[in-house]
């Protein structure tokens, strides 16, 4: 039974290995592609359901008890990552069947994002820090090749400066994790865990995890951010939104882990400087949505935003600040990847990229112009939408920790977020249409279809956040007592 | 061996800090080295046996992070064979392999 836990890893890097050999096949590829998605999706859920009924679940590999072998875990905070991530794949592959064009689907487009999938899919279940290296290595390997392929000048050069960070950035973990062995001599979280808490976090512990956290901020764009606007805007719009919605995903949920399992003891240490760092991310990244023209510009810096945002809730770390994180980071996912699908579109239909050159788009496209205010409304946190919940949680743990310099950054940024995105939607949707009935691109039926479903998913993260909360509290409860999880995975040996 | 981690670490710095591209991308597989050799000293080195049974009684030698080096080894070894192949066609495609004029965005 608890061989499920593996099947969100395994069956993409299968599919994606046979896709290879179906290359001359399109058809056939996109099919299989959306099939293995969506059956991921329904493993989740499944997965989900046994999570909340039965507690942590964990998978030793051929038998070897914790501490000793490599193990996934699925708490409620993983597994909702894992759903999240796939429903939000399935979306962006239906928009990307219709827009990515031949040449990228004869390059094995559809294998590297299963493997990007499967990489993050084993993140999030780990339960072994260095099998977590691993798998980001995965991901990245895949990623590298999507930010690269279609070899344009423009993609080439960022790539490589992607690729180079992301090295650096890997070493650093390396180094992070032999400092850790040679200290605490394991490397299961849990064993780490227990192990940290019984020595006393002394200094040279608070160190490895600051490394930890460099490298950390490094993948998620906290502060460390300077790759991001340049490698975000240069794939294909369906790979862009992939990239949104995942891989700085995983960077935090790799932090929210590290900080409140492994390393939650010198909170005036390390939490401090969690939250000067989402505070400077805040800032920054609201300083770069002000001033960029580029509607992918803007798009980039509304990423690194919410990555500020939601790391204040790890930063303040009450109980409710943290469920505010896990419900935002939900939230953000469907969010960021819709914001960037139709801002990608909104580039294929007009051929322009600054905000100036376009004008009066919500005349030629009504649904499409109400999505994107829709999508609008859903980030800046109005209340039905997915946003408002995640903002109301976090706002509440920061007032009753007192820290009113995170909360006034947190919500200043909301209107820093909302300018930036009407600034699109007055300019670019308003206004006298540029675009005659004559030279009208059709607005692609499987794009809208991932449009309409996604934005659907919003309203219900919104709607539905009676029946999502009961989850995300039960994520929470676990974050706030990693004694839970540690106990879980540890006891039976 | 720490001070030859320490001599590695610091030539990678040194190479990565460079603008040619083939500098770069030679120093990043240098610090690779310096972090396998770190990861060495960090199960101690020179004790112990073999950790098979039946060779001699302990205490064996901790044997994690060869397996750890393996896979770290094997990691660096795709990342800088695709490194190299991608900044072969960044050259080629951009004609230059300086770091100064790759900057970018001037051209959007």
């Amino acid at each position: 039974m608890n061989n499920i836990i593996v099947l969100p890893l395994i069956i993409p890097i299968f599919t994606a290995v046979i896709l290879v050999f179906l290359r001359n096949y399109i058809v056939v590829q996109r099919m299989i592609t959306i099939t293995t998605m969506i059956a991921v999706s329904i493993i989740s859920f499944f997965l989900l359901e046994l999570v909340q009924r039965e507690g942590i679940i964990k998978l030793d590999f051929s038998g070897w008890k914790p501490p000793f072998g490599i193990l996934f875990v699925a708490d409620t905070f993983s597994v909702l990552m894992v759903l999240t991530s796939s429903i939000v794949t399935v979306f962006c592959l239906l928009y990307a069947f219709s827009t990515i064009g031949e040449r990228h689907e004869n390059m094995f487009i559809y294998s590297f994002v299963l493997l990007l999938v499967g990489g993050v899919n084993g993140s999030f279940l780990t339960g072994d820090i260095f099998n977590l290296f691993v798998c980001f290595e995965v991901m990245l390997m895949a990623s590298y090749v999507l930010v690269a392929l279609g070899g344009e000048k423009v993609q080439l050069r960022e790539s490589l400066k992607y690729v180079l960070i992301n090295v650096i950035g890997s070493s650093i973990f390396l180094i992070a994790l032999a400092y850790l062995y040679s200290t605490v001599k394991t490397l299961n979280m849990a064993h780490i865990a227990e192990r940290v808490a019984e020595a006393g976090q002394d200094p040279m512990l608070t160190t490895v995890a600051l490394v930890l956290f460099i490298v950390f901020s490094l993948k998620a764009g906290l502060v460390l951010f300077f790759w991001l606007p340049g490698s975000y805007v240069v794939p294909p719009t369906a790979v862009q939104a992939l990239f949104a919605a995942l891989l700085t995903k995983v960077g935090v949920y790799a932090l929210i882990r590290t900080f409140t399992l492994m390393f939650p003891h010198q909170p005036e240490v390390t939490h401090t400087i969690i939250g000067i760092f989402a505070g400077a991310t805040i800032i920054l990244g609201c300083m770069g949505a002000l001033a960029s023209r580029n509607v992918l510009t803007i798009a980039a810096y509304n990423i690194v935003i919410a990555v500020g945002f939601i790391l204040i809730g790890l930063a303040v770390g009450t109980e409710s600040a943290i469920a505010g994180s896990v419900y935002y980071l939900i939230h953000d996912m469907v969010a960021k990847a819709l914001l960037f699908l139709l801002v990608g579109m909104m580039v294929y239909l007009t051929g322009e990229k600054l905000i100036d050159h376009m004008s009066g788009l919500i005349r030629n496209y009504p649904l499409f112009g109400w999505i994107y205010f829709l999508t609008m409304l859903a980030l800046v946190g109005i209340p039905p939408l997915s946003g408002f919940v995640g903002k109301v949680l976090i706002g509440k743990g920061s007032i009753e920790a007192g820290s009113y310099v995170l909360l006034f950054l947190g919500f200043a940024s909301s209107l820093v977020v909302l300018f930036s995105l009407l600034k699109i939607f007055l300019s670019s949707f308003f206004g006298e249409t540029i675009i005659t009935n004559e030279d009208k691109k059709p607005l692609p039926i499987a794009s809208m279809a991932s449009f309409i479903a996604l934005a659907l998913c919003m309203i219900a993260i919104g709607l539905g956040a009676e029946q999502l909360l009961v989850y995300v509290q039960d994520a929470t409860n676990i974050l706030v007592n990693p004694s839970i999880y540690i106990d879980a995975i540890l006891s039976e040996s | 061996m720490i001070i030859l981690i320490g001599i590695l670490v610091s030539v990678a710095t040194y190479l990565i800090l460079s603008r040619n591209m083939i500098r770069i991308i030679i120093g990043t597989a240098v610090l690779s080295h310096a972090v396998n050799l770190l990861i060495m000293t960090s199960g101690g080195l020179k004790t112990g046996n073999v950790p098979l049974l039946g060779h001699g009684d302990g205490p064996f030698t901790d044997a994690l992070p060869q397996a750890l080096i393996l896979t770290a080894i094997v990691i660096s070894f795709a990342t800088t064979a695709f490194l190299l192949v991608l900044a072969y066609r960044t050259y080629k495609t951009n004609g230059s392999d300086d770091f100064n004029e790759l900057r970018g965005m001037s051209d959007e």
